[in-house]
Parts: structure tokens; sequence; C-alpha cells
């Protein structure tokens, strides 16, 4: 392997890590409240197809942001009026929102721009380009730090929001009223229903974060880490997402650890065509479903124990 | 003084039960107040209003003289009241303290709140005797001390009045005992605890006035007193006119069941099967008298190979089934079983009537042979079976959940009898059944005794193991209290299930 | 997942809920085939006739419900146990790898012995990828939904890895496996030329769809006239009933999912051997998901199966044949609609019932 990949690949990493962190951000706020959501694919993928859309449209990024939110929420909320009113199965909901936004995106994307569900290639002031920090051009010839810089600097405006909102969620739901009723929610909603509290209502706004989180993140895949929409562009992000929220046992600081890793694993993917064990090479395929491994056989209690909140997925009824 | 609280002419109904009939209690302040009945008297119901878990059809409630509308618990906890649930309403993963905040964080971070909490609870271990320690994760304490969470959340929010539902179901001796002080030093600090529970002794021991509910009304309410646990006993238990069935004296032979020594122990480790051996002959009916929740559930699944025994034995016809463990082999040596709860165990809703007729001996060589399952044998024997026993619509392809409760429990009945069992477990055969099929059900279980069968009866109808046991025996806090022959007291048996002992005293 | 909750009429529950569904269902597609600028009248009636018009319409239709048969009763079989099975397309998949690893390694056998070889080899590698899932629920307690989507990606990759590196011939570009020249089955264009001279239109429709058929047969009488059948079917409507009756929950669970699998690998049969007589990447298509629509519209029942998995065949062919006359509407309207029956059928699955409860129970007393 070349070491003076390693920044590059590292810088990569961050990029790619971006909107997996979005995503495991949106189902751990979702999840701890008691709504498994498995339609974080689906809410990403509508909200990339809705930024470049837009972004393209009216020729701004923020705007294709703010369509993309809204877009993601309204996905959201059908999820969470089957929940929470309905008290539908959640798992058949979100598989139904992943299906409807992959087929909503590529039809109206069909429709309004003509290039089979693609949408123009938007120009750089229609997307999030990246910022360099000051200082970091100073560094460029000085070993490591220069190294540092190349891997710290150039993100988009996105990825820096980004990092900030995970210890904000950690501090949230660690410190906050409303993270503590949330929590408890997701483990016994009838403690919350007896201490007088809405159990409705906190889920709602579990689900509204999730569905703002999930647009960020579709609207950063569109219009900064491409700078186009096409089918399927997701990729499974929204499943790994969940796989890096089982990896990191429902936690915010080690969600972004795990996200880290599974962006690692991906941007070595694409960089390495085969690492060495000693004298095997490592099939990049193996690299890529890596992170679907290792959740699998941490689920299974083979490395540790994952227990997801206690109320997850059970519809809340009063009962008698 | 104004009483702490009144509740005037509550009346409630779930459907076609009647679960508060017109209810006026006074409850005193800064005394302990005691509500005793048997299951379904309605004690919860009435406090579940209270709380503003349920709204009441008709009624009112004052606290201090002020006439209050409690539409939700937030509206009772307002109020100064608390609620100790049976089933905790507890955040297992959070520390003490989240748990004590909870829905009192009085503002949007939880710091301040968290502070507060640990010094209130500081004083509150001083005053009541109420140590638990601030961080502990509550779902790795004891059960004694999550009460005592319990207790201390109702506390921090500002409660003057505590409502507890048969707290010490859930506690040791020891256990019950610390709350019990800990209940004592609360009314003399001038709060009210209203004490809800089927355990005379504990009315005798803690309370200052008992009220006794029995079917939705409340017959009575003393000073504890100047009464006595056979007065209560009787007022609980009513003096009812016993269901006669007729039969003749039983003849009985060979010990068919033998439980020795049997220990069942929850996940936490709590013995909810304690220590119970006891026999069952041919020809004869054993009942077991109890008020639920004392065990026999969790005998009867003993003796049916659902669960298996943590030590003891439970020899059928001098084989130890307990150790197989296994329903479909201990059905197989000649031992039905007719569950308690017909819903949720007896038969399978979303069947047809002929296919819960077959539930658990549906490998029966005689329905298909192999891995077949012949549909015409199936519903043949159904329709036989619902003839005999007449169910009615005699219909084997109707949804198991369009029968009648009494008809769901003849089909349950047919299927565990035409098997020709060795033994037959029942447990609560009449729960929810009309007249006429109770009378059915009775009159086919004296038959099967008079047969030479062996009949082990698990009812909380006290009535109904009168008049079939031919041999009672009660159960207590999963023992046997002590056995008694048919011709017992009815209020002595009423204090055995109350849990008090003249043997042992 | 099985049996109701309410006490509705029989009919309205088996016909009048998944028809009602199906209309609001088409009814919001409808409304985005007016957002695109088209009418949704034309577009039913381009689908219908491009479906329904013609021989060769017919004989896709019934080419992609042999898809969809499949993967429907692979849902519908784990339905009945209460478990939710979304890995149907990675077990397909894997099937596939099975199908052609008999069809290509044994083609020196007479292909009366390779087909049934390699239909079973299918059945097999698809019951394995879906009993490790089973096993993992029932002896480690892993929920089954995580687990199945984390093997639809590791099928995935994994197939990319073996076609790409032991499958391709070193010769060709695409990733693809050479083609099964021996034992493959036969298409009803090949056995209307080969015994009645007949031309027919090219059509992918096979053999296989008399093997749909059977299977959904098959199914019914596993179900509805086996011990294992109502064994399944009692774990999965009252799991404490089934303990009571001496029903080892465990062993149902990894058995239903083995079964499961199987079924959904057989779909590998359809695309492997009678279509594309070779393993393609992706050859599964969605058709595992299809199958989740399938299954709630056909209400677990083979007969529903059968008939919902023809109007899912009846809608992808009438798609094709829409987006080829109506290059506004895509293909992946179908997508649309499969999306907005879940949604309907599975999750609102409640939402009409108090109003029909009202309507109905009042005309039963």
């Amino acid at each position: 392997m070349d070491f003076s990949l390693l920044p590059e690949i590292l810088a990569s990493t961050i990029r790619l890590s971006v909107p997996l962190v979005l995503a495991c951000l949106a189902g751990l706020w979702s999840e701890k409240s008691g709504i498994v959501d498995i339609g974080l694919e689906g809410k990403m993928l509508a909200a990339a197809f809705a930024a470049a859309a837009s972004a393209a449209y009216f020729q701004s990024a923020w705007l294709g942001l703010i369509i993309a939110i809204f877009v993601s929420l309204g996905f959201s909320l059908v999820h969470g009026y089957a929940a929470i009113n309905q008290r539908g199965n959640q798992v058949v909901s979100g598989v139904a929102v992943n299906m409807l936004a992959a087929g909503l995106a590529v039809v109206l994307g069909n429709t309004w721009f003509k290039e089979g569900g693609r949408t123009p290639a938007l120009p750089f002031d229609a997307r999030f380009m990246p910022i360099e920090l000051p200082g970091a051009r100073a560094l460029a010839g000085v070993p490591f730090l220069g190294d540092l810089a190349k891997i710290i600097s150039g993100h988009s405006i996105l990825t820096y929001l980004t990092i900030l909102l995970v210890p904000l969620t950690a501090w949230a739901l660690a410190k906050t009223r409303f993270g503590l009723r949330l929590r408890a929610v997701g483990e016994n909603p009838q403690a919350v229903d007896t201490a007088g509290i809405s159990v409705a209502l906190l889920r709602y706004q579990a689900v509204i974060i999730a569905g703002i989180l999930c647009g960020i993140a579709g609207a950063f895949i569109s219009t900064s880490l491409s700078a186009s929409f096409v089918r399927d562009m997701t990729a499974g992000r929204g499943f790994m997402a969940l796989a890096a929220l089982i990896f990191a046992n429902w936690r915010a600081w080690p969600a972004l650890y795990a996200c880290l890793l599974f962006g690692f694993l991906q941007a070595g993917g694409n960089y390495m065509q085969g690492a060495h064990i000693g004298s095997f090479e490592v099939p990049v395929q193996f690299i890529i479903m890596a992170p679907y491994v290792l959740t699998v056989v941490l689920l299974a209690g083979f490395i540790g124990k994952s227990i997801p909140p206690r109320a997850s997925g059970i519809p809340y009824t009063k009962d008698r | 003084m104004t009483p702490a609280i009144e509740l005037i002419g509550i009346d409630k109904r779930f459907g076609a039960v009647h679960a508060n009939k017109d209810v006026t209690l006074e409850i005193a302040q800064g005394s302990i107040h005691g509500i005793i009945g048997e299951n379904g008297a309605g004690k919860s119901t009435l406090m579940s209003i209270l709380f503003g878990f349920y709204a009441a059809d008709k009624g009112e409630i004052r606290i201090r003289g002020e006439p209050v509308k409690i539409k939700s618990s937030a509206d009772a906890i307002s109020h100064g009241i608390g609620m100790v649930h049976q089933h905790f309403m507890l955040v297992d993963p959070f520390t003490v303290l989240e748990n004590v905040v909870l829905g009192a964080e009085g503002g949007r971070l939880i710091g301040p709140a968290l502070a507060k909490a640990r010094d209130e609870l500081t004083r509150l271990a001083r005053d009541y005797e109420l140590d638990v320690d601030p961080e502990a994760i509550v779902g790795e304490l004891p059960v004694g001390l999550q009460q005592r969470v319990e207790i201390l959340k109702a506390l921090f929010k500002g409660a003057e009045t505590l409502i507890l539902d048969e707290p010490t179901g859930v506690l040791t001796p020891d256990e019950a005992d610390h709350l019990f002080r800990i209940l004592g030093q609360l009314r003399d600090q001038g709060k009210t605890v209203i004490l809800i529970t089927h355990k005379l002794r504990e009315i005798m021991a803690i309370t200052d006035r008992v009220s006794v509910m029995r079917r939705g009304e409340l017959v009575a309410t003393k000073e504890t007193k100047e009464t006595s646990v056979e007065e209560l006993a009787e007022l609980m238990v009513g003096r009812r006119v016993l269901l006669r069935v007729k039969k003749g004296p039983a003849k009985p032979g060979n010990v068919v069941l033998e439980v020795k020594n049997l220990t069942w122990k929850d996940r936490k480790g709590t013995p909810r099967v304690d220590d119970v051996s006891f026999t069952v002959r041919s020809g004869e009916i054993v009942g077991i008298a109890g008020v639920s929740g004392n065990g026999q559930s969790e005998l009867l699944e003993l003796i049916s190979g659902i669960s298996r025994p943590a030590s003891g034995q439970i020899i059928f016809e001098g084989k130890d089934i307990g150790i197989l463990g296994d329903p479909r082999h201990v059905r197989e040596e000649g031992l039905a079983h007719v569950p308690e709860d017909r819903q949720h165990r007896g038969l399978i809703s979303s069947f047809d009537a002929s296919e819960s007729g077959i539930l658990g001996w549906h490998y029966d060589e005689s329905l298909g042979r192999g891995f077949r399952l012949d549909r015409q044998a199936v519903v043949a024997r159904s329709k036989k079976e619902m003839q005999e026993f007449d169910v009615r619509p005699a219909d084997p392809l109707l949804l198991s959940s369009k029968f009648s409760g009494g008809n769901q429990q003849k089909i349950i009945l047919a299927r565990e009898i035409e098997r020709d069992p060795d033994l037959l477990i029942v447990g609560q055969p009449t729960r929810g059944v009309d007249i006429g099929a109770i009378e059915f059900i009775h009159k086919r279980l004296i038959a099967l005794r008079d047969q030479g069968k062996a009949i082990l009866l698990v009812s909380v109808e006290l009535d109904e193991v009168r008049s079939l046991s031919d041999r009672i025996l009660v159960m207590f806090a999963g023992r046997i209290m002590g056995e008694r022959d048919s011709s017992a007291d009815e209020r002595e048996l009423g204090l055995l299930m109350a849990g008090v002992s003249r043997d042992a005293a | 997942m099985a049996g109701g909750r309410g006490e509705l009429p029989t009919w309205v529950d088996v016909a009048l809920i998944p028809l009602l569904n199906l209309t609001v269902a088409l009814l919001v597609a409808g409304l985005v085939v007016i957002i695109i600028g088209e009418n949704p009248f034309e577009a039913l009636g381009i689908m219908l006739n491009g479906a329904l018009g013609s021989i060769k319409g017919w004989s896709y239709l019934l080419y992609y419900a042999t898809n969809f048969i499949f993967t429907g009763l692979a849902v519908a079989v784990a339905f009945h146990a209460g478990l939710f099975n979304i890995g149907c397309e990675g077990q397909a998949y894997i099937a596939g790898l099975g199908a052609a690893m008999v069809g290509l390694g044994l083609e020196f056998l007479p292909w009366p012995i390779v087909i049934p070889l390699a239909i079973l080899a299918s059945a097999i590698f698809g019951a394995f990828w879906a009993w490790v899932p089973g096993y993992l629920q029932a002896k480690r307690g892993s929920h089954i939904v995580i687990t199945t989507i984390m093997f639809n990606f590791i099928a995935a990759s994994l197939m990319i890895y073996l076609i790409n590196n032991y499958l391709r011939p070193v010769t060709r570009m695409a990733v693809e496996s050479r083609e099964i020249t021996g034992a493959y089955i036969l298409s009803f264009r090949e056995i209307a030329m080969q015994f009645f001279s007949l031309r027919l239109p090219s059509t992918p429709l096979n053999l296989t769809v008399f093997l749909a058929a059977l299977a959904a047969w098959a199914v019914w009488y596993l179900l509805w006239r086996t011990e294992l059948g109502y064994e399944i079917r009692a774990v999965g409507a009252n799991p404490a009933a089934a303990i009571y009756a001496g029903i080892k929950t465990d062993r149902i669970i990894m058995i239903t999912m083995a079964i499961s699998g199987g079924l959904a690998g057989l779909m590998a049969v359809n695309e492997v051997l009678g279509v594309q007589h070779r393993l393609l990447l992706e050859f599964v298509g969605g058709a595992g998901f299809v199958g989740i629509a399938v299954a709630l519209m056909g209400r677990s029942h083979p007969i529903g199966i059968v008939l919902s998995a023809m109007l899912f065949g009846l809608l992808y062919q009438g798609g094709t044949e829409l987006s080829f006359a109506k290059p506004l509407i895509s293909r992946d309207m179908i997508v649309v609609i499969q999306g907005l029956v879940i949604l309907f059928m599975g999750a609102l699955e409640y939402a009409f019932r108090p109003a029909l409860a009202r309507i109905f129970v009042q005309v039963e007393d």
C-alpha cells in the first residue's frame, strides 16, 4: 500500500462519512424515541433529488438545501402518521417510504429534466463547495502538519456543520429536558405517560428532527459530494447508517466513530484495488461489505452486545 | 378537618363490566387508608380514576374540599396526588435521579433539576428511611429499592397523597416491613397514604381505616382498631349463595401426581413457587384456592411442562416429568391441560374452531399420517366434539374469536377431555363464562372425576373451588398455606388466602 | 402479521380492503401523472392495452408474475410465522449462483438430470441465505429485519466478487458468467417453434411459470394441510399458545426462514435458467422487494399472491409500454405504485377499518 495516498484517503473518508453521520443521527433521534426508521435511505434519496432539482432551477445551493429539508420532512411525517397515529408496522412503513422516494425521484426527474431521471450538472455557485480554512495553504509544505491541513481543510460548510451536530446531539440527549424525555419515551412510554407527558408529541418531534437531518444528508450527497442527482445515488447509505447506529449502540459520539470507520472503508475501497494482509490480497468487495458483516456479527452478540431502546418499533397504546 | 380526598358517586363501566358502582369514599388527611377486596373488585380502577389514567363516567372528586377535574396524570400530579403502580413506571437504563426528575424538570436543562433532586433525596432519605444511591442505574436495583424510587418520584413532585397499588406483591417480608416503616413516617409527617391490597395482615398492621370493595361496590369503611380479620374476610368474600354442584363422595385411588418441594424463581430471582408439595389421586378433584398472582399460574405452567422447575420434582405416574420441561412430552404421558388464559394460550383466535380444537394434539396420527394434517379428519373430529360438548354454534369452520367465552372454553375442554387423559389440570375453568356454561363445565369435570380420573383445579373463585373440590389447598405468596376438606369454613379459607394462617400461629 | 384485529365480515377483509387500498394507491399515482402533465386515464388505457391487448403483452405479464409469485410466496410464508423477510432480494441473488454453478458445472450430464439439480441448488442456496438470519434470530436474538437487510448488501458485494473472479470468462469484458448451453429451461417461443412449428413473438416467458403455479399450490398445501404448516401459523398467530401446544418456536423460525429463502431462490430459476441462460449482475432487479407488496396485497394467501403477482406483472409490462408511448412517464412509476401499495396495505392497513367497521358491524347486528 502506498502511504503517500493516506492524507487523500482520510480527506475522502471525512467527505464520505458526512451523509452517514447525518443519517445515523437521524436514526438515533428517531429510534431513541421508539420509532424504528428504515426509511432513512428513501428520505435521503428524495432530499438528494429535491436539492439537485431546485438548486438547478434556482441556481442556489441554499434554496436547494431548504427544499430538500421540506421534502424529507414530508416523508418523515407520513412515516410518523403511520407509526404514531395509525399504529402501523414501522418496518413496512419504512420500506414504503424507500420505494416511494426511489420511484418519485426518477419519475419527476425524468419529466422535468428529460435526462432519464438525472438532473442537470450544477455549476460551482449552485453547489456547496470546499472551503479552505485559513492558514491551510501556508502549511502546505510542512511535514505532517501539511498533511493534517490537507485532511481537515477543504470541506464544504455542510461538513463542518455536521461535525458540530454530533456534540450538539450528544449534549441535547444527555442534558436537556427534551433529551431526557425522549430517551424515556423510547424505553418505557408508560412511564412518560404517567408522568403527565404526551407520548405522541415527543415522538413526532423526534421524527421531525430525523426528517431535517436526512434532508441535509440528501442535499450534501447531490450538491456537495456530486454535482447532480442520478438514480439510486444514495447507494445504501441509509442502511449503512442504520448499521452504524447499531454499532454505536445508539449513542452520538460512537455513531461518529462508526460512521468514520465505515466512511474509511468506502474511501479505502475507492482508492485501493486490493489491500494486502500478508500475501493475501483483500478484494475490494470484501472491504465494501465489511460494515454489513461486522453489524451482523455484532447483532448476534459475538462481539459485545448492542441493545436497542426497549420500546422501539412497538406502537404505544394505553392498555386496560 | 376537611378530608384529603373525597370521591363522590364514582361510576365506571368498561363495556359490559361495571367496574365501579356509585362509589363514595372519604380519605382523612394524615392517615393511612387501606382499600381491600378480591381480584376484580374495582380497587385499581377506582385509584386509576383518581390518578387520571381513566375518566369516570359519573361522579365527583374533591381535594381538600375543592371539587377538581382530573383529566390526566398531569392534573393528578399538580393536585398533589402521586401513585406507585403495581408494575413500576420506571425507565430502567436511567439513574435514580433521572427517573425522579422526569416530568418535573423545571426548565429546559436538567442540570439544575438533578442538583435539586440530589439535595431533596438526601433530605427524604433522612426523614423517611428512603435511602437509595442517586446515581445507581434503576434497572440494576433490587425490586424493593425500585419501589422506593417510585415513592421518591411522587414525593419529589410534591405529592401530599400517595396511592400504592399492591405494593408488597413483589417484596420479601423484610422489604415489606421496611416499606411499612416508611409509610408510617410519611403519615406522621402529615402525608396521606392510600394502600390497595388483598392482604389482611397488612391492613391490620399498618392502616388507620379500611374500606372494603366487592364487585365494584364499596361495602364498608371501618376504623382498623375496631374491626377484625374475620369481619373483613367476611365483608370481602360476602355471604354468597354457593353454586351447588351435585356430586357423590369421591373414591380416591392411586396417587397420579406427586409434587415434591417444587420451586420456581422469576428472572429477578424471587421465588414465585416456593417449596410446594402435594399429591393428587385418581378419582378426586384437588382444588387450589388463592388470590391471583400468588403462584398458581406458575404452578400450572410447571406441571404442564411450559416452564422448568428450579428445584423439586413433579412425579406423574412414577415418572419425573419436571425435568422434561416439554409440553408435548408431558401431554404424551397422559396429562391434559386447560390453560388459565383462553385468549393468550388456550386457543388461537385467528384459527377456525376446528384448528383451535387440535392445538397441542395436532401431531396425533388420527389426524393424518406423517407430516400430513387431514383437514376432513380435523373438521369431523371438531364437529363431533362440538356436539358432544354442546358448543354453539356447532360450526367447526367459524373463527375461534367469534365464539362466546363459554363456548370457547367448551372447545378447549372438549379437546383436552376427549383425549382420555389420566390427569387433567384446569386453570380458571369458568372465568368470564356465562351461568349456563359454568354449570355444564362443572358437570363435565365431576363426570371425569367419577370415571376415575385425577383433576387438579386452580381457580380464584373461592365458590368454585369449594363446590367442586374434594380437597382444597390454599396458595399464598408461592406457598401452600394449608389443606382443608371441602366442608371447610369460608371465612377460614378467606383468612388463608389473605396469608393469615392458624396452622402457623 | 397474519390475522386481523377487527370483527369485519371475511369478504371485507379479504377483498374489499385490498381493493380499496389499491384504488387509493392508484388515485395517488394518477395524481402524480397529472402533476407530470399527462392524462391519467389515457395512461391507464395504454398500460392495460400494453399488457392485455396482445399475446406478447400477456406473455410478458406472466413472465413478470412468475418472479413475483416466488418472491411473494417467500415473504408470505415468513409473514405466517410472524417474521418479516426483507432479504428475498439477496436470497434470490445467491440462489442464482447455485443455478449457474450446477448449470455450468454439470453440463456433461444430460439435461433431465441437470435441470432438477439446478432448480434444487437454487432453492438450497436461497434457503441457506435465509436460514442464517433465521438461526441468528432464534438462537442469538438478532432482529431478522436488520439481519436480512444486511444480508442483501453482503450478497450484492459477494456476487460481484464471485462472478468477476470465478465465473467470468477471461476473454469477456462484461461481468457475467458464460452461457449455459446444455441445460436451460425452454421458453414458450422455442416450444411453439419446435413442437408446433408456430412462430411466436419473442418472449421471456418459459416453463418456469408452471413451477411458480406448483409452488403456489405447495405453499397452500404446506400451510393448511400439514403439521409443519399448522405449527408455522400457530407460532405467527399466537406464540404463547404455540409454546403451550409444545411447538418449538426456535425450530419453526429457522425452518420457516429456510422455506422462505428457498422460494425466493426459485426466482433465480426463471431468470438464470429460463431467460438469461447465464448469471448476470443484479439480475434480481428489485423482484425481492416487489414480493413484499405482492404478499401484502395478496393477504399472504397463495391465491391472492398469484392474483396480485399478475397485477404487478400487468403494471410492469404496462408500465414499460407506457414509458415507450409517453416518454415523460418513466417506468419507475411502477415503483411509486408499489410503494403506495405497501404504504396503504401494510403500514396504514387499519386506516379504513374504523369506518368500514361502522358500516358493516351495524349491518351485521
